[in-house]
């Protein structure tokens, strides 16, 4: 009786759309090797059935070469043959590649059901694969679906109902090569077409300086559009509804309450010459929902619109690759590039994206780089939302010393670790144009989850400050830090608060700095402190998992040094 | 026929892959790639200062590390 369901196929076949298909559960995919590095679990039913059907992580080979592979190929052999079927995803438009795996699966007698995914790219690419003569030759079902569409499902649950272990002699890889050719000889046909606008394109961004151009054009107008879009959106959809909408009917709560005492200061917070500041007054009903939706929701839009955009084109790959160079004086590679910026829309998927670097030196360094080194969106919203009124230059700068932090931080990283980094190897997509509703779909999601994520963390935290504000408990706390905070980085004491806070949520520890009524000076250190010195309590958990406790000290360590030396030069540095 | 390394290759060029030198994982990890002997290769660019290697191997485009690149043989038609 069959209890698993494996999704086993090469990199980036479409195997997580498949497995939205078969379960209904929705997982992120994207157009590049390495999307899923975590295995996602969901259940199909069959009749009165009731299945479990696993994502593993794409692998080119059952000799697995990156931790995320490692996991995808020792849980396919912990499980009992007759229990399982293994669906091997296989992207039609590249047959021969993937049959590599098709047929290590086979001689190891798992049973085999071969999905063979992408089947409208195949048209327009001219492929015509003949699926009734590769199912004979393999000698186990092959059903063509379409993952997009959702067309060839129903046959696929049933071939996956009906799958028996297979089983062939064991070949070493050239006599799998030879087999490989002699089964797309007769089953595949090719038509010859035209070079098109897409392969073109394709092939410019490979070149070094056609490539360089493209990507600086993308890059930018990504930053731009993200800006543009987030600040729309705040002036003309959240801003309104706030100040229009809510902002009245809080007067009248706040006129409720008599204007003071513990409840005011508990939900509407400080009255701020007599009115209510969405920016400082700092209570749960006031600064807490406004930061969160007003300032940083827009900008977790945009940033995730423009980035599922690139994820999905195929553009991320090529950036990759025009990165390898400049990253390799890190100690990573080019694919790197690709948690970074994860980790720029929140470190914690960033973290885990390293799963898929070859070494445990490279994931190290890569994983410090982005708790240190790259800030989140809901920070990057802060210090547009704080900083940016004073003007770009300070904004800018922010981002400059971070970059140059991240650069130090990675040579003396590659200088003084033990070992080598591993040399960089990575399958190029074709450009896709992802359907829109695929887009808005991972986008849903992606917003979704951050709002179940940062609002019960933001209102528990302003609640647990505003009860410690109230009770003067911070008071020892600022003495303590004082000489720190105050000698080394020219900070008022009170910025300690905000700096601890940076603890639980980046864009709550900003809004905790806003009524200090600091200095230009003082605000940009203290926001390049937030992004460098403690990542917040998720990203920490993460990255002790991730790296284990020794390296998670290191790691730490590595923090705490970055944040106090860069923290003093900046404050000795900038003219006051 | 000559045998040259994929960093001595022009672009454009096009060749068969000759043997992969370096380790067993190594071998197997480009094996498993399509990059094995007897594999049609063609190269499509190369980044200056020792920099990745693009090439075309069956359908699918590959970018490689320099080091890895020059342990890539490949006989020219």
């Amino acid at each position: 009786m069959i209890k698993r369901v494996f999704l086993i196929g090469n990199p980036n076949v479409g195997k997580s759309v498949v497995f939205s298909r078969l379960t209904g559960v929705h997982v992120v995919s994207s157009n590049y090797p390495g999307t899923t590095v975590e295995i996602s679990r969901g259940y199909l039913k069959i009749a009165n059935d009731r299945l479990e059907v696993i994502d593993l992580p794409g692998t080119y080979s059952l000799q697995p070469s990156s931790r995320a592979e490692e996991v995808a190929v020792s849980l396919l052999k912990d499980n009992q043959r007759h229990e399982m079927a293994v669906v091997n995803v296989v992207d039609a438009t590249n047959l021969e590649r993937n049959l590599f795996l098709t047929l290590q699966l086979i001689e190891e007698g798992y049973p085999v059901v071969v999905c063979l995914n992408m089947c409208d790219d195949t048209a327009h690419r001219g492929i015509n694969i003949d699926a009734a003569r590769l199912s004979e030759m393999l000698g186990v079902a092959v059903i063509p679906t379409c993952g997009l569409t959702g067309s060839g499902v129903k046959p696929l649950i049933e071939a996956i109902r009906n799958a028996r272990t297979s089983g062939g002699k064991e070949r070493t890889h050239l006599e799998r090569w030879q087999e490989i050719g002699r089964i797309v000889e007769e089953t595949q046909h090719l038509s010859h077409r035209h070079h098109n606008l897409r392969e073109i394109l394709e092939d410019a961004s490979l070149r070094p300086f056609s490539g360089m151009l493209i990507a600086s054009l993308v890059i930018y107008a990504s930053f731009r559009f993200v800006r543009f879009l987030a600040e729309w959106l705040i002036a003309n959809v959240f801003d309104p509804a706030f100040y229009d909408i809510y902002q009245p009917l809080l007067i009248k709560i706040s006129s409720a309450l008599g204007s003071g005492g513990f409840l005011h200061h508990l939900l509407i917070g400080e009255l701020i010459d007599g009115r209510i500041d969405f920016k400082q007054s700092l209570g749960l009903l006031t600064t807490a929902p406004y930061i969160e939706i007003a300032m940083v929701l827009p900008y977790i839009i945009s940033f995730y619109l423009v980035l599922g955009i690139l994820e999905d084109v195929g553009f991320l790959p090529r950036l990759a690759m025009l990165l390898d160079n400049i990253l390799h004086r890190l100690g990573l590679h080019g694919f790197t590039i690709i948690p970074i910026l994860l980790g720029f829309g929140c470190n914690v998927p960033g973290i885990i994206a390293t799963r898929v670097l070859e070494s445990r030196r490279e994931r190290f360094i890569a994983a410090t780089i982005i708790a240190i080194g790259v800030p989140c969106v809901p920070l990057q919203a802060m210090i547009f939302g704080f900083l940016g009124k004073f003007g770009g230059l300070y904004v800018a700068s922010v981002y400059l010393t971070l970059l140059l932090v991240i650069i130090l931080l990675g040579m003396i990283l590659n200088r003084f670790l033990k070992g080598y980094s591993p040399e960089f190897l990575l399958e190029i997509p074709p450009y896709r144009l992802p359907p829109l509703s695929i887009l808005f779909k991972k986008l849903y999601f992606r917003i979704k989850g951050f709002l179940i994520d940062a609002m019960p963390v933001v209102l528990l935290g302003v609640l647990v400050i505003n009860i410690l504000l109230f009770l003067k408990l911070f008071d020892l706390f600022t003495m303590a830090f004082e000489p720190l905070i105050k000698g080394l980085f020219g900070l008022p004491k009170e910025a300690v608060v905000g700096l601890a806070i940076g603890f639980l949520r980046k864009d709550v520890a900003v809004g905790m700095l806003m009524p200090l009524g600091l200095s230009v000076k003082q605000l940009f250190i203290a926001t390049a402190l937030l992004a460098m010195s403690f990542p917040c309590v998720a990203t920490f958990a993460v990255l002790l998992k991730e790296l284990g406790l020794k390296d998670f000290l290191k790691s730490v360590f590595v923090m705490l040094a970055v944040g106090t030396i860069a923290g003093t030069l900046l404050n000795i540095l900038i003219p006051g | 026929m000559k045998k040259i390394s994929l960093v001595q290759m022009k672009e454009n060029q096009k060749g068969k892959v000759a043997e992969v030198l370096g380790g067993s994982s190594l071998q197997h990890r480009m094996m498993s790639l399509g990059v094995y002997p007897g594999s049609n290769i063609t190269k499509l660019s190369h980044f200056a200062l020792r920099g990745p290697v693009a090439v075309k191997v069956g359908r699918a485009v590959l970018a490689l590390g320099h080091g890895m690149a020059s342990k890539v043989i490949v006989s020219l038609e």
